[in-house]
Order: structure tokens, then sequence, then C-alpha cells
């Protein structure tokens, strides 16, 4: 005699320890099976994209601030990029140098929380997330000494940097490169080859190299499924063509290359780091802009590669002080869209992880 | 004779049978509970701090000298918590449930040996009866989680009971590994057979044993029924007030209560040089409880799949030969020394946990819908 | 034949944890030992100066959230004065855009971070309340001169001990730790 059976619906979030933030899924499982999902997205919308149109172009950093709240200076990177281009503004030589070492730290920064909690998800109580919090501590320390926050950090300017970095930044900034990579090798050495680790992530959850591209996910979700598209390479911005480094890429697609990638990108960021501080010329921070800036009539899309893909903003000025139409594309977003595919036919804690290897922050999916 | 035997003998010379009989037991039954909720407390401060130092931070250490006392806040905290019964839960099993989890616990203290002659029973069968009662708590964990009318609760339940079906063959099979070389199932007798600990002749059964009470004690890396992370808190999901710190009490009772009888069955019990009888055991207890806190501290969680697969491919075969090796060296060389048994028996176990890595394939594990 | 898989991993794994059982505690034990913050910190409140302040309203426009109040009149001597100046910290996400537009050095960020107030009311800070005081000391946010004043930040660092022993600790943070160290 066959058992009667029934899918059933699971609500999981927005309040659950493991969906980073407020988000919910709506999954149907048929026992511990994910039959069906639906992403319910919005629990944080505060309305972003509107509130930039009413705010003068400075006064949108601060907003960009609070999109990807893990690593923020990035944001504040991307849209002064987007800002630079639509007015024609040239920036100086130490604030392009300063940006990159403030964009490579963020992301090592932000994956280095992203492999801590997606351990986390694994169910690895805490501990790696720990151990490299440690070495986050570090760097938000740093950032608060350039710019007087650990999170929300607004120190990007048009035109610039608000501040020059101060003098006993640097001496630190180097001791913590010269370090990294050996805390790297921690982690490796904690994680890679752990059997518990590579049984739950290895050929699980493969998003297909085509599927990746079709659905324009970017950032290391992409790199993962083996198509080798990074920013700083294709279209590089500010001064990223000056720098050696590699772009790590997986080769199936799966859990395990999503999280491999990120720890090699974490290594090639140190790479970057160690050239750009050892070039770091002098000078000024910031290009003279009028306080009150009005870009001439027109658009301008600026995207970088930020740590959790590609982050755009678009901007439309009509000549006043405030953009027109101010949008964003958030990687995550974008990537997130890829988790239905992912995770049909898995199991319940495959969906977890899965969701964790993504990397979303969900200041910047409901912006 | 026990300890408790030679009370009721003198008590009976001034009593009455009856009471002679009945109340040295409720004094011990009392004695034991008393030991059971102290090391408890002790053991989760003791868990919170060293779980601590792993993640290179400190841990409680505001309550009282390096926090002692901060199990006992927390045990207030949650008494005073407000009892809630989920509308459409099953008010009575979900009643029941926690008491039905906590008192196999303590009943498998009464065949603990705590020194030659501490123990509360001392059973010919002893260790039958511990596998006998430990398992009752799956029912326990089965009833909170049906009763709490909740769908995490209720994946939890049905996962502990494919995993406590799954770890009680291995574990059953190892105690037998040591039941054939002590030659009687009486835990003082186990321990008095062991003038070597078992631990180093039996090192597979050790490992296997280890793992199937982690298993059933529902810790990392195998809390798949509490997975935080996936299912938040599993079957106790819905309790709260006193009947979670039953459940809290409850599970590390189980881990203090299968510390007890790893130390007894494979490192020798209450037997050491020098020291008190008890003092031996519980420094033992503490070491197999400071390295299950340490694998909780290190490793992620197994899928479910993987760890019926851990069980029914890895540790139950293995259990078997093991089980085979033994009585082959039980029945067939029962005079050598035992040194060239320990040396055979770690060559075997390392040459069996590689040779079965090999199965070990990653992948897999989706199911077409 | 290749062995790999045999619990290798795990070993490594946990010998890492147990190594990090004797690396001393990052953690820092708060009310007891405070750490100094960046001299250019974005503390919980800004710090008005009075005789500096033109009244000329730069850090109102500036502000994105419109939090600054700043009502004026005409002085005797052709001036403006500060009839109101009123700041919700409420409100307030300490971004120092204020205090970067002021071109008279009148506003700065606050360094204090133990702020917290029982009424929303509470947060909502008028002109006497806003000027410093033991309480509200300046920090160096785009102000080099009160910078260059500040106490260093305390910075979590690694120091070798004669090569071999690698220690932990906040650069120049007291020896006494908190209870239970």
């Amino acid at each position: 005699m066959a058992i009667r059976t029934e899918p059933f619906i699971l609500n999981m979030g927005p309040q659950h320890p493991s969906t980073h933030g407020v988000f919910r899924m709506k999954v149907t499982l048929d026992g511990e099976v994910v039959v069906d999902l639906e992403p319910v997205i919005g629990y944080l919308h505060r309305g972003i994209e509107k509130l930039g149109e009413t705010r003068t172009y400075t006064q949108i950093i601060p907003l960009t601030d609070r999109l990807d709240y893990v690593a923020s200076m990035t944001n504040n990177f991307a849209y002064v990029l987007a800002v630079e281009k639509l007015a024609g503004i040239k920036i100086p030589e130490r604030a392009e140098y300063i940006r990159i070492i403030m964009a490579e730290t963020m992301r090592i920064s932000s994956h280095l929380m992203a492999v801590g909690f997606f351990l986390n998800d694994l169910g690895a109580m805490m501990t790696p997330v720990l151990y490299m919090w440690r070495e986050r501590e570090k760097l938000l320390d740093l950032y608060e000494m350039v710019c007087g926050q650990r999170l929300t950090y607004n120190y990007m300017r048009i035109g610039g940097v608000s501040h020059d970095l101060p003098e006993e930044f640097l001496p630190a900034m180097k001791k913590w490169v010269a370090e990294m990579p050996r805390f790297i090798d921690e982690y490796d050495q904690l994680l890679s080859q752990n059997e518990i680790l590579l049984a739950r992530t290895k050929g699980v959850c493969i998003l297909p190299r085509d599927t990746a591209v079709s659905i324009a996910a970017s950032g290391p979700v992409l790199r993962a499924s083996g198509v080798k598209w990074d920013l700083r390479k294709a279209d590089p911005y500010s001064i990223y063509d000056r720098f050696d480094f590699e772009v790590p890429v997986g080769t199936v697609g799966d859990n395990y290359d999503r999280y491999w990638v990120r720890m090699q990108e974490a290594r090639q960021s140190v790479r970057i780091l160690e050239q750009a501080i050892a070039q770091l010329p002098e000078g000024e921070v910031c290009a003279k802009v009028p306080k009150l800036l009005r870009p001439p009539v027109g658009e301008a899309y600026g995207h970088i590669e930020a740590p959790k893909g590609e982050l755009g903003f678009y901007l439309v000025s009509d000549n006043s002080i405030a953009p027109y139409r101010f949008h964003i594309r958030p990687p995550t977003l974008i990537n997130l869209t890829a988790l239905k595919d992912m995770v049909i036919g898995w199991k319940v804690a495959d969906l977890i992880i899965t969701f964790g290897s993504i990397d979303v922050c969900l200041g910047e999916i409901d912006r | 004779m026990t300890l408790l035997e030679q009370f009721q003998l003198w008590l009976g010379g001034i009593w009455p049978d009856w009471a002679a009989y009945i109340v040295p037991g409720i004094v011990g039954i009392l004695v034991v509970l008393g030991f059971v909720v102290i090391s408890v407390i002790v053991f989760i401060w003791y868990e919170r701090r060293l779980l601590g130092r792993f993640q290179i931070r400190l841990g409680p250490n505001r309550l009282g000298p390096e926090g002692i006392f901060q199990p006992l806040a927390t045990a207030l905290k949650i008494l005073l918590k407000e009892d809630i019964v989920p509308a459409m839960g099953d008010k009575i099993i979900h009643w029941l449930a926690p008491v039905i989890v906590f008192v196999p616990v303590l009943m498998v203290f009464a065949v603990v040996p705590f020194g030659e002659k501490a123990i509360l029973a001392d059973l010919n069968v002893g260790i039958v009866y511990v596998v006998a009662i430990s398992s009752v708590s799956a029912v326990g964990i089965y009833m909170a989680g049906w009763a709490s009318n909740n769908k995490y609760a209720l994946i939890a339940a049905l996962r502990t009971v494919a995993q406590m079906v799954s770890y009680e063959l291995p574990v059953v099979l190892a105690i037998l590994g040591v039941v054939l070389m002590a030659g009687s199932m009486s835990m003082t007798q186990i321990v008095t057979a062991q003038t070597l600990p078992f631990i180093i002749f039996q090192p597979l059964g050790f490992v296997i044993f280890f793992l199937g009470t982690v298993a059933e004690m529902n810790r990392s890396p195998f809390d798949l029924l509490e997975a935080d992370s996936e299912i938040v808190a599993g079957y106790h999901i819905e309790y709260s007030g006193m009947k979670f710190a039953m459940f809290y009490l409850g599970e590390y009772g189980h881990a203090l209560a299968y510390a007890c009888i790893i130390s007894t069955l494979f490192l020798g019990g209450w037997q050491g040089p020098f020291l008190p009888p008890i003092i031996w055991l519980m420094i033992k207890v503490v070491a197999v409880f400071s390295v299950i806190v340490w694998m909780r501290a290190t490793l992620p969680r197994l899928r479910v799949d993987q760890l019926m697969a851990f069980a029914w491919k890895g540790l139950l075969p293995m259990a078997i030969i093991n089980l085979f090796i033994i009585a082959a060296e039980v029945l067939l060389l029962p005079e050598i020394t035992p040194w060239i048994i320990v040396a055979m028996n770690f060559v075997f176990a390392g040459v069996l946990i590689v040779l079965w890595s090999k199965l070990f394939t990653l992948g897999g594990g989706r199911v077409e819908v | 034949m290749k062995f790999e898989r045999y619990g290798i991993g795990i070993a490594k794994g946990m010998a890492l944890t147990f190594k990090h059982l004797f690396r001393a505690p990052i953690t820092v034990q708060y009310p007891e030992e405070k750490l100094a913050v960046s001299r250019r910190i974005r503390g919980n409140e800004l710090v008005w100066f009075l005789d500096k302040c033109t009244g000329c309203a730069t850090c109102a426009k500036a502000c994105p959230q419109g939090n600054i109040e700043i009502v004026t009149h005409v002085g005797d001597e052709n001036n403006y004065v500060v009839d109101k100046f009123e700041v919700d910290t409420g409100r307030c996400m300490f971004c120092g855009l204020c205090v970067e537009a002021c071109p008279y050095d009148a506003l700065a960020m606050g360094r204090s971070y133990e702020r917290a107030q029982y009424r929303r009311g509470d947060v909502i800070l008028n002109k006497e309340q806003l000027q410093m005081s033991d309480i509200r000391q300046p920090s160096g946010y785009a102000r080099p001169k009160i910078e260059a004043t500040l106490p260093r930040q305390n910075l979590l660092v690694y120091w070798d001990k004669k090569k071999g022993g690698q220690k932990l600790r906040w650069l120049s943070l007291s020896k006494k730790r908190g209870r239970g160290v």
C-alpha cells in the first residue's frame, strides 16, 4: 500500500536565522525536497531611488552607504564614478589609489563575511565567522581611522575622497596586507579539505554556465560557473588597468566553486593591495568641484565590480542640483533570480547554503 | 556488594524491612539526581567557556568568578518565562514530551559506576539497560515535534526517528565488542575487566561508538534535529519556560550520560592510580565532553541523506567487521599478550577507515521533482 | 590509488581550532575597558560653537535629512544672531556633510558614543545642549586642528614576540583586562 503524501508549504523568513536579513521564501516541500520556491522581497524597502531624486548629488552618497551595507565603500565608489562620468570630472592620482585600496579591502571584507556566514549556514557554529571577523575587525578599525565610521563610511566624494589618509594608516595597512595571506592559508586549512564541507558543497546546487549568463548574473556567482567576466578586466574603470592580478574562475558552478572563487579573489585582492600601496603617490585627494554640482544634461552609467557582482548606477541629469532619475543595478537582486533554478530538487539544507553562497545583502535587494 | 546495599543492610537492623529497602533507594536517587543537575549546570558553563576560547573570545565571565553562575542566571531567566502552548498544538503531548526526554537521561545514571561500589543498581545486563533506556528519548523528541503543530518541528521530529534508528545499530554493535572482551554485560565488571582501557584494544570500536553517540545526543556535526540555520530550533521551536529548560537539561544530561558511558566502556571508568575513583571518572568525562565541544566548534553539519548514508554505509559495516575481528581475537588468541592485539587492531582500524574512505563520493543527492 | 578523504581535512581543521585555544581572545570587556576611538570618529552627537557660528545655514542646506533647524534674526552689528539651532539626532545619520560644509568650523562631530536616551524628545538637541561640555567633546572629523590634539586610536594587531610566538592584542590597551580573562 502506498502512503498518500502531499507537498506542504514552508514559510521561511522574513524572521529566520539564515535569511541574511529580511528575506522570505515560500518553499513547497515534498518531505525534505524542495519542489517549488517563491522569493518574496521588499521588507527592507526604503525607496532609495526616489529619495535620491530629491537630494543633491553629494547628499546621495550617504544613501548609497545603505545599499550593500557589508561593502558600503564600493557603493560610494560606483556612485561617484557615475557622477564623475556625468559631469566629466578628472580626479587626482592619489584619490584614485586610495579608492582602489578601499575597494579592494572592502572586497576582502565582504568575501570574509560571505564565506563565514556560508559556513554558518552549513552549521559550523560561528567559528569560521569569528576567525574571519578578526581580520575584518582590523579593516573596520582602519576605515574608522580614515573616515570616522565603521559601517556607513560616506568616504568617497565627487572628485576624490573626503579625507586624506592619516599618517598611521599606511603602516597599519602594510602590516595587515603582509599578514593576510597567512590567515587565508589558515582558513584554507580549516575549510577547504574538510570532508563534511566537501560533501555538503561539491556538486550541490549547480548553476550551469548558460543559465548564469542568461540571467545576467555577475560577480563570484558568475565566475564560479566558469565565465571569466570581471569588470576590472573587461571594462577597466578607475586605474585597474595598472595592476597585475588574475581572475579566478570556477569549473562547475556548484556551491564549493562559489566558496572557492571568493577565497581566491581575496588572495588576488591582497596582490592588488600590495601594488597599490607601493605605487601610492603624494598629492591632493579631491579635485575642485562646486559644492552644488549641476552636471550638464545627459545620462551616465557607472559600474564597478563590487564584491557581490556588477554594481551600476544610472543617472539622468536635467542640469539641476538633483538627478532627474537615479537608478541602481544591484548585483545580488539579479544573482538571486538564479536561486530557484539552483535549488529545485535539493534538500532544505541545500536551499539554505545555496542562498548563503549567493551572498545576498537585503539592503541592496530591497533598496 | 554496592554501597547502597550495605546501607540497606545496615538500616535493616534498625528500621522495618520495607522502610530499610525504600529509604536508601530514595537517598541514592536524590544523590544521583543532585549530581546530574549540578554537573549539567557546570557543563553548560564549561561548554560555553571552552567554545568561547575556541572562537578566540571569552565566553560568559560576568556572574561570579569566571562566570560560573551564568547557567544559574540563565535557568532563573528561563523559569520566569511565560509557558506557551501553540493554539492548535496537542496540549497533553506537548506537556508530556519534555518529561519523556528528560527522565530516561536520569535513569541512565542508575547503572553508571562512580566507584568500585558506588553504583545505584549493579544490573547484570547494565549495558543493555543503557541502550534500551536512552533510546526512549527519541520518542519524547518525536512527540515534541508532533505536538508543536509547527512545520519546522515536524521536520525535526521525522529527522529524529530516522537518525536515532540508524545510529542505534552501529552503537550496539560497537558495545558488543566491548562485551565480548569483558565477558560481561555488567557495568562494574566491564570496568574491572579493563586492566588496559578498551580504547587501545578497540580503536575502531571506540570511533564508531563515539560518533554514534554524538549522533544520538544530537550534537554537532550531527545536530540535524535542532539545526538552527535550517529548521531554526527543530523540535523545541515552540517551547518556552520550564519545558524548554527540561529539553536543555535533557540535552546536556544526555551528553553527560554518554560521556560517562564512553568513559566506562572504553576509557577504564573509575580506574586510575592515586586519585579517588570519582575524580578519575570525572576527569575522563570532562575529557570526552571537551572533545565533543571541540568537534562542535570546528565542524559543519551533515545533510540528512548524508547522515543516513554515513550510518548505514559507513559505520554499520565497519561495526560488523570490527565485531568479527574482536570475536575472532577473543576466541582464537585468548592467551596472547595484549600488546599484539593492540597493534593488530590499530592496523585493522587504519586500513578499514582508509579503505572505506574510497566509498566516500561527493555530489549527488538531487531528486527529480 | 589516492587516499584523500579519510578524515584528514577534519583533522587539519580541528588542529587549527585547537591552536586557537591558545591564542589570546580579541574581545574587549566593554564597560570596564574602553578602546580609544578614531580621532576622526563621527560620534553620536554634533558639537556646535556659538562664538564661531555666523548663522549662514550652510549646514542646514548640506544635511541630506533636513535635520538641522536654524532660525536667525539680524543683530545690531549687521550680523545674524542665532535664535534657534536644533538638531534631531534621532533622525541624524551622522554622515558628517554638515561639518564638512561649515565654512567657519563652527560645527564638529562629537566623540561620544554612549548617548542613548529613554525618550524620543530627549534626542532633539537645542543650541544650549549642543555646545561643548565635558561629555560632549568635538572629534577631528574634517577638523585637522582638533584631530592633532586627540589620542591615537587603538588597533587590533599581532606583534611578534621574538619571531616565534604570535600574540594578538589591542595596541596600547592597558595590560589589565576585565574579570575572568
